[in-house]
């Protein structure tokens, strides 16, 4: 935060984190076009997914990453289940070097939704085996509760499915989560455009993690600074608290003698 | 002794250790991890580890994603 106005740094599970605003880096059509986005972003923790090794294509995206400073993120997307999840996050561990997970597993392709029942279950095998988990849910204040009292380091609902850009669907149960939650949450999928990034924080959420919004922007470059702008303009917001809704005008100049 | 890497069949002359497998792949050294049969098999044991006829060697690495 700029100009001498006071803000505390994001903390997820004991370490601070730069920028309220988690990148993904999924759907950029190059590395190039990548880098612009992710400079203009501010960004200081960025996911990856984990696949089979391609010699050819080489790992670019790793040293991109590296080269910027940028802490890495690895996910389980394209997991379906808490075994397939537990090995991803085993493997990503192990190849990255990183405790961090971004605990992802889908009940099925068109909905991209969490699965639940495999999503609680794998969260508490990765906690036990001393990962920090953040767990992509469903915006269910319970599912939430459930999956902090699992040991998770925080909880990151969506605002609407991955991918869409519909927004924040149901303001209300985010609140819900963000007034019980005891470690930071995260508005994870859904977000369209920058208003919606404002919205998240001003809903009182701790950050927002979005990928699709930027990378496949008209200009993603461009997109990630917006998006940066909104993450700070909504987060300022929620600190200065918002003036209540009223149904009647109030005259806000001095009234005529 | 067949081998499947990444869901392709390899032979390798026996005895074939995961090191051996990263080796026909072609795969970079750094930034990888293997899972062998749904098992992580971590870096200091890819010399030491046997791989037995069949076995189905999973090499990963981080892409864009997310």
């Amino acid at each position: 935060m700029t100009d001498g106005i006071v803000d505390e740094p994001l903390v997820v599970g004991g370490r601070k984190i730069a920028s309220r605003l988690i990148m993904g880096t999924g759907g950029a059509t190059n590395l190039a076009v990548l880098e612009r986005a992710l400079v203009a972003s501010g960004t200081a923790l960025t996911t990856v997914a984990m696949r089979r090794v391609d010699a050819a294509a080489g790992t670019g995206v790793l040293d991109l990453l590296r080269r910027l400073g940028i802490e890495t993120l690895p996910n389980t997307a394209g997991c379906r289940t808490a075994a397939e999840a537990v090995l991803t996050a085993r493997l990503a561990r192990e190849a990255l070097d990183t405790d961090l997970i971004k605990l992802e597993v889908i009940a099925d392709e068109r909905t991209l939704l969490p699965d639940p029942i495999e999503l609680l279950d794998a969260a508490e095998q990765l906690v036990a085996d001393g990962f920090t988990v953040l767990p992509y849910t469903n915006d269910d204040p319970v599912l939430a509760r459930k999956l902090e009292q699992a040991g998770c380091a925080a909880v990151m609902p969506l605002g609407s499915p991955i991918g869409t850009g519909l927004g924040i669907r149901n303001p209300h149960n985010i609140e819900m989560i963000v007034a019980a939650a005891g470690v930071p949450v995260v508005l994870d999928a859904g977000i369209g455009t920058a208003s919606e990034a404002a919205q998240a924080m001003e809903l009182g959420c701790d950050a927002v993690l979005l990928a699709t919004a930027v990378t496949r922007a008209g200009d993603p470059e461009r997109m990630a600074h917006a998006m940066r702008l909104a993450v700070e303009a909504g987060r300022a917001a929620r600190l200065a608290g918002r003036i209540p809704r009223r149904y009647w005008a109030q005259a806000s100049s001095p009234a005529v003698d | 002794m067949r081998i499947w890497i990444n869901g392709t069949s390899h032979e390798l002359p026996e005895p074939a250790s995961v090191h051996d497998a990263l080796t026909a792949l072609g795969a970079p050294s750094t930034g990888v991890a293997v899972a062998v049969d749904d098992e992580l098999v971590p870096r200091a044991d890819w010399a030491r580890y046997r791989l037995a006829a069949d076995a189905k060697v999973e090499v990963l690495t981080a892409v864009q994603g997310g």
